[in-house]
């Protein structure tokens, strides 16, 4: 049974048996404790806002000998992310955590780490990109690092967030490649939540120590990573591009086997919310989703057959489900919380991409909300909506919700003002 | 200049399938280290030439597990390997970061300073050919003042010094610190040796001649890095803790421009900039020769062969003795 949180509780409201204990704890700390659980051998990280409590707790955790880490404080990102490189290619199971600017300086990196098809692991607390300096939410600092070969997860609860470091380990050591898992700065980073702690003996279970396919071993020298001519490139990356379509059927997999040890579920993919019999269906990715949850609960409750869709993983990107979707749906709406200069919101492009050559194509908006920690409350998603409702086809790219400056493309005004022209697309 | 008898260790690691050019110091860099070192040994490679002289996949020279890395990495990521083995309780086997200058004065100075700050345990080695030879021969903050490269041709030399990474290095007072030439094997070879005992950061930096790059004809190699050390341009030195200064061998000071006359890369140097270049080696010599002996009695003793340990300085010696050398005993596993 899941809460809102995603806490299961039985019946009887006892706890699941796989619970150790319930933690009300900050976003950051329910990744440092998921990071113990997962008996992560070597952290190297840098601080940064609002990430920095995800390494604070972690020092304290490794300090206090509950986990039998090495702790490189290095004296950048650039330098943890290759501390992590060096260590997981030695065959240790390795962490960082960063944000923003942080990610960013970690770029080149990143490719590295996944073209040495290493299985780290990093929590990024999203947060906007400077300048204007922000520490506020927004997911263009993960999603400008789209192409660099990390799976990417986006969470919406502490719960996930623990739940997700566990599975991600799983997943990256299955298909050998980093995974990248995203929580929302303050709104979730710094937001305290009951977390079930799972026992330490099943997640041992679960996730047993690293056994590296590869790795630099003297009884067996081998070169990593050195040149290599036109010949073989092209193959190394069709392996890379393989490994992530592969991640695909993993994570699905390693979610049930989580659930079915654990007692949670987040969908694999994507997660859906009333949207089997939908007619309008909004997309989109991380907190926003726990809001949308109540705007399709008020809207439901009014009548209108509203639903969502929650983007999970944005890499690899739920190609197959959100063509099923398609499938039965007339309208889908995409909120992001980035946006591509020249182009549109994010997964509002790449939704219109996977659908463009699928049989069934409803028609496909995008709104671009939250930028720099702009809140998106109930009334956001309404609004959106009530666009939705109002409108067969886009006549935007990209509508900008909530925005202050005067021209932009604005949506209708929300509910209930607006409820008039709210009516049911088939006349109802 | 006494007999030098060479005991090299036998066992070459290296494998000769490399692709360096004729005469490279780098790759006699790398041969001496991995004598010193063993095959217990795991290799970091940031870009530079090394990128391309172990070899193109799926082929290697080194002998040992070579991971390539991001250009400014080298320090990092070794750091990384050397967490990495500890935390599977691999404490023997020995990590090496091998960089050329680009990637050590330049590009990763930020990660080798970090990696020197927290007194990681590994060996950085810096096969110094004084540019960016792999990319063509551009400057680097190594480029010694006065040097043609591709980008400071003939009319606009090398402006400025080179810049001094030993003191840098020094300055963060980590427990082994040395430079080494080419053109002596066993020193080297022994410096590597005194390193791997070691715990914490070491740095040897190795004066790492380039023919194509500095102009000259691969068989010079050796002459001119044994001309480097008599003229006092590269001096052959130990630093223990950051503080400690012990010369390795005494030079015969022959004038630095019998050094740079054997090199096309200083061709265009009229006498009044070699004269400049002399006084500027000069001015280094002495700064760092104040170091390593208490007084300045004895500034030309020694007969230029290796003593181990300076002669004249005895209070020197015993510091090194008795103190450096316990901390080295204490520091071993």
């Amino acid at each position: 049974m899941e809460g809102r949180n995603g806490m299961n509780t039985t019946n009887s409201g006892l706890l699941h048996p796989s619970i150790e204990k319930v933690v009300v704890m900050e976003g950051t700390h329910a990744a440092s404790y998921a990071v113990k659980l997962a008996r992560v051998q070597v952290i190297a990280a840098y601080p940064i806002t609002p990430q920095t409590s995800v390494v604070e707790k972690l020092s304290e955790i490794v300090s206090d000998g509950e986990l039998d880490a090495k702790f490189i404080k290095v004296e950048s990102e650039h330098s943890a992310m290759a501390c992590c490189i060096g260590s997981s290619i030695s065959g240790a199971r390795a962490f960082t955590a960063t944000s923003s600017q942080g990610l960013a300086l970690m770029h080149e990196l990143l490719h590295w780490a996944a073209g040495s098809r290493l299985p780290i692991v990093m929590v990024n607390v999203n947060r906007a990109m400077a300048p204007p300096w922000s520490i506020y939410v927004d997911h263009n600092d993960s999603l400008s690092q789209r192409d660099t070969g990390w799976l990417q997860f986006y969470a919406e609860s502490n719960q996930e967030v623990t739940d997700t470091v566990l599975q991600a380990y799983k997943i990256a050591e299955t298909v050998s490649l980093p995974v990248m898992i995203n929580l929302d700065a303050f709104v979730l980073s710094h937001t305290s939540e009951p977390v079930a702690i799972p026992k330490q003996e099943l997640v041992d279970e679960f996730l047993p120590a690293r056994k590296a396919s590869f790795k630099v071993d003297t009884s067996d020298p081998r070169a990593f990573g050195a040149l290599i001519g036109p010949e073989a490139y092209m193959e190394m990356r069709y392996k890379l591009y393989q490994a992530m379509e592969d991640a695909r059927s993993v994570i699905r997999e390693v979610d049930r086997d989580f659930a079915n040890m654990f007692g949670r579920s987040y969908g694999g993919l994507v997660e859906e919310y009333m949207a089997e019999d939908a007619e309008t269906v909004l997309i989109t990715s991380a907190t926003a989703v726990s809001t949308a949850r109540i705007a399709v609960d008020e809207l439901r409750s009014m009548g209108f057959p509203v639903g969502l869709m929650k983007i999970r993983t944005f890499r690899p990107f739920p190609v197959d489900e959100i063509r099923a979707l398609a499938k039965h749906v007339r309208k889908i709406g995409v909120m992001d919380r980035n946006v591509s200069f020249g182009a549109t919101g994010i997964i509002y492009q790449e939704t219109k991409a996977v659908l463009y050559n699928a049989p069934d194509r409803p028609a496909v908006f995008g709104f671009i909300a939250g930028l720099g920690g702009r809140d998106i409350t109930p009334e956001t998603i309404n609004e959106i909506f009530s666009y939705l409702m109002n409108h067969e086809e886009p006549v935007s790219e990209a509508v900008w919700v909530g925005l202050k400056t005067a021209g932009a493309d604005r949506p209708e005004p929300p509910f209930p003002e607006n409820s008039a022209a709210m009516k049911r697309s088939d006349g109802v | 200049m006494g007999q030098i008898k060479y005991q090299l260790p036998p066992e070459e690691v290296l494998a000769p399938g490399h692709f360096a050019c004729p005469g490279c110091g780098a790759t006699l860099t790398m041969r001496y280290a991995l004598k010193a070192l063993g095959r217990k040994t795991v290799v970091v490679i940031p870009a530079c030439c090394w990128s391309v002289i172990d070899g193109p996949v799926p082929y290697s020279a080194a002998g040992v597990p070579v991971f390539h890395t991001a250009f400014e990495t080298a320090a990092s990521t070794a750091c990384g390997v050397k967490a990495g083995l500890d935390a599977q309780g691999d404490h023997e086997t020995t990590v090496l970061a091998f960089a050329g200058d680009g990637g050590t004065f330049d590009i990763g100075l930020q990660a080798l300073s970090g990696a020197a700050e927290r007194n990681e345990d590994f060996i950085y080695i810096c096969y110094d050919n004084e540019a960016y030879m792999n990319t063509g021969i551009q400057r680097s903050s190594a480029t010694p003042l006065g040097a043609w490269t591709t980008t400071t041709p003939t009319e606009s030399p090398k402006a400025e010094k080179k810049k001094n990474i030993v003191e840098i290095l020094a300055a963060h007072r980590i427990p082994y610190l040395a430079t080494a030439s080419v053109a002596y094997p066993d020193d080297m070879i022994s410096k590597i040796r005194k390193a791997k005992d070691i715990r914490g950061f070491k740095f040897i930096h190795v004066f790492s001649p380039c023919p194509p790059g500095w102009k000259f004809e691969p068989e010079d190699s050796i002459k001119i890095s044994r001309m480097a050390i008599e003229s006092k341009v590269f001096p052959l030195i130990e630093i223990f803790h950051g503080t400690d200064y012990k010369l390795s061998k005494e030079p015969e000071g022959v004038p630095v421009r019998d050094y740079i006359k054997i090199q096309g890369r200083f061709r265009h140097l009229d006498e009044e900039r070699i004269g400049i270049i002399q006084e500027n080696v000069d001015e280094e010599w002495e700064r760092l020769y104040s170091k390593c002996v208490p007084t300045t009695q004895a500034h030309h003793a020694g007969s230029g062969e290796f003593q181990g340990e300076r002669r004249s300085s005895a209070a020197l010696s015993i510091r090194e003795t008795d103190s450096a050398k316990k901390k080295v005993q204490s520091a071993r596993r």
